[in-house]
């Protein structure tokens, strides 16, 4: 059996990518194409609903069904698309601003929803679309263009509030890590329920260069070392302080979806 | 046949009439005095293959019902004040991608919390312009329970008919207050689907309207396959920043409803062919402004009412027709500034005799209210 390309769900008339050189969303991208060629998504029966950002322009070079959503709106638009009809493949794509951020709401109760939704977040630690102003993921003391002296506040784990909110399946992955982060893009999907996946990604134009990782590969190798297995986390001396990350499946839940839910409520609603 | 009337409150009719317009998806946020209808939904929805969701909040009920229209669902919201400011964002996402929807609001008194539970009609400005960019939107106004109904089916069939969100501007007396109701027969209101694409999936253009100016909406999950977005687009749904693109956008989004502005515009009058006194109301200050006629008459001053029933696009025609013929106009409306008596102003000019009558206390305007300007409006103009 030949690889996957995802080439039949690449819209190669909006080429070249608007990205930046160096950006990670090129690699989060392909992962997705080639997990749904992969998985045989039709185009007509999948949904791309992608929110505000750069990541959030995504859409524009996908071939299913598309919706580019308000910013940070995309989940709630994803779940009327789900729960009218259940059928669809939908696929949610974020940026760290769109899912726990602006639209941190949102991403809290989708996961305690549980909702046939699969989130895939790239985490690139700050408002790339915008000049690089900092973000709920930002990590403390960082640099951005409206931190200028360290960022005062500390940053959110998108992985952890997706665990602790209900969702049924959760991993990191980074765009350096790119065969595992298209694994985990097919587990996501193939699971009921509501699925998060954050892929860490550079954005070399703006976070990096405000952070001393000017060069993608500077950038690349810095995700190549912090993301580290859980075994190898645990054994870390306050790993906070180091800026270690956990890579690989968080959360493996089984819980019924919000459909199967509602299911069993529209038979007891014919009962009564 | 016999058929059985219901002693039922408006927003009970509201949600009757968006089930029998085909509403099978409701998304939105308990508030009052809207949650009744929410209440209904979450009831009869799952009984009928439809769905209810109780979202987070009323941004998310607003996304909601868009994302579940674009899989060929009529869907709809409920909410009133601070419900409907959050909605505002994703309601001109429907303007601009051209999502039918219906959104209520029934209207009680601000600014902000305000009096949560008392009536007032302070958004009809809001609902004209609350959404950043320009755009035409279309908004009715009920005065009865049987309105509540009849015009939540006909807001299901414009908005399905010009791909557009329709606002039903109802307000807490008209949501509130208990009526004898009928519901009619199926067939018997005119029940309007979407336009779906006839064409081939692979010439499929989600945006480019057919001679009608209107363009064919398809679902997703059909064999059509196809793009939407909240930024500016062509025809083919995907970014176009272009500036004779955006030109052509912005256009066509009023054009289209420009162009059925006389189909779209619904008002009733209540003996203006002799009137001298023109009463110009909207909602639930129709009827104590068609009582204050009536009293009016009593006394010899000849008044009579044209409600509103579309609020936007503005009537202007209808009123100046009969604004023309008026010795003095007199607009009642349960606001400070005068949203629409401006309007009316704007439409038959300073010369004309112009009275308002507003309240803003989260107190119903009653017909002495509106009887005592009519008779000032007598002795001072007749």
């Amino acid at each position: 059996m030949s690889h996957a390309t995802g080439q039949k769900y690449l819209k190669q008339d909006s080429l070249p990518l608007m990205w930046c050189s160096g950006c990670g969303n090129g690699v989060v991208l392909g992962a997705l194409l080639r997990a749904f060629e992969e998985m045989g998504f039709k185009k007509n029966e999948t949904v791309v609903v992608t929110g505000i950002g750069c990541w959030g322009k995504a859409d524009d070079y996908i071939t299913t069904n598309a919706l580019h959503t308000t910013h940070g709106r995309a989940l709630p638009f994803a779940t009327g698309i789900k729960a009218a009809n259940p059928r669809l493949n939908v696929v949610v794509l974020m940026g760290d601003g769109d899912s726990v951020t602006i639209g941190g709401n949102h991403f809290v109760h989708a996961a305690r929803r549980n909702i046939d939704l699969t989130a895939i977040v790239v985490n690139n630690y700050n408002y790339g679309m915008t000049g690089g102003q900092f973000s709920a993921t930002t990590p403390k003391d960082s640099y951005t263009s409206t931190t200028a002296y360290g960022n005062p506040e500390r940053d959110l784990d998108i992985c952890a509030l997706a665990d602790v909110a209900g969702a049924n399946y959760v991993a990191r992955s980074t765009v350096y890590h790119g065969y595992d982060l298209q694994n985990h893009i097919k587990e996501a999907i193939a699971r009921k329920g509501f699925s998060v996946v954050e892929a860490v990604s550079p954005c070399p134009t703006h976070f990096g260069r405000n952070n001393k990782m000017k060069v993608s590969v500077e950038m690349l190798k810095w995700l190549k070392e912090k993301g580290v297995s859980r075994e190898k986390y645990l054994q870390l001396e306050s790993p906070e302080q180091k800026g270690y990350f956990v890579i690989g499946k968080l959360v493996d839940r089984d819980a019924p979806d919000f459909s199967a839910c509602y299911e069993k409520i529209r038979v007891r609603a014919l009962v009564v | 046949m016999q058929r059985e009337a219901k002693l039922i409150q408006g927003n009970q009719a509201i949600a009757e009439g968006a089930i029998y317009a085909g509403a099978r998806f409701f998304a939105g946020y308990p508030i009052t005095p809207s949650s009744e209808i929410a209440e209904e939904c979450s009831r009869v929805m799952p009984r009928i293959g439809g769905v209810y969701m109780q979202m987070e909040d009323e941004i998310a009920s607003m996304g909601a019902i868009v994302g579940a229209s674009l899989t060929g669902a009529k869907s709809f919201t409920a909410t009133s004040g601070p419900g409907f400011s959050l909605m505002q964002e994703n309601l001109g996402f429907a303007v601009m991608a051209e999502v039918p929807c219906v959104v209520v609001n029934v209207q009680r008194s601000g600014p902000s919390t305000g009096l949560a539970t008392k009536p007032a009609q302070s958004d009809i400005m809001q609902v004209r312009w609350g959404r950043h960019g320009d755009q035409a939107v279309i908004a009715l106004s009920p005065s009865s329970v049987m309105e509540c109904f009849t015009l939540t089916v006909e807001a299901f069939n414009l908005a399905e008919r010009f791909r557009v969100p329709v606002i039903l501007a109802a307000d807490e007396i008209v949501a509130h207050m208990r009526e004898n109701f009928t519901l009619p027969a199926p067939g018997e209101v005119k029940v309007f689907d979407r336009k779906k694409p006839s064409v081939n999936p692979d010439s499929y253009k989600p945006f480019e309207p057919g001679e009608d100016g209107i363009a064919p909406l398809a679902a997703y999950g059909s064999e059509y396959v196809f793009h939407v977005t909240s930024s500016m687009h062509g025809p083919e749904g995907f970014s176009n920043n272009s500036p004779a693109n955006a030109a052509w956008k912005v256009a066509q989004l009023h054009k289209k409803i420009e162009r059925y502005r006389d189909e779209i515009v619904i008002t009733k009058t209540f003996d203006v062919e002799d009137m001298d006194v023109l009463l110009i109301a909207f909602g639930a200050v129709t009827r104590a402004a068609r009582a204050a006629a009536l009293e009016a008459r009593k006394e010899g001053i000849k008044a009579g009412v044209l409600q509103l029933v579309t609020v936007w696009p503005f009537p202007d025609r209808e009123i100046a027709e009969l604004g023309k013929k008026a010795k003095t106009v007199v607009v009642p409306e349960m606001n400070y500034s005068g949203q629409v008596a401006g309007e009316v102003t704007r439409v038959l000019g300073p010369a004309t005799d112009i009275r308002r009558v507003n309240k803003y206390n989260g107190q119903i305007i009653t017909p002495g209210d509106i009887l005592e300007e009519i008779k000032r409006g007598a002795k001072e103009v007749l």
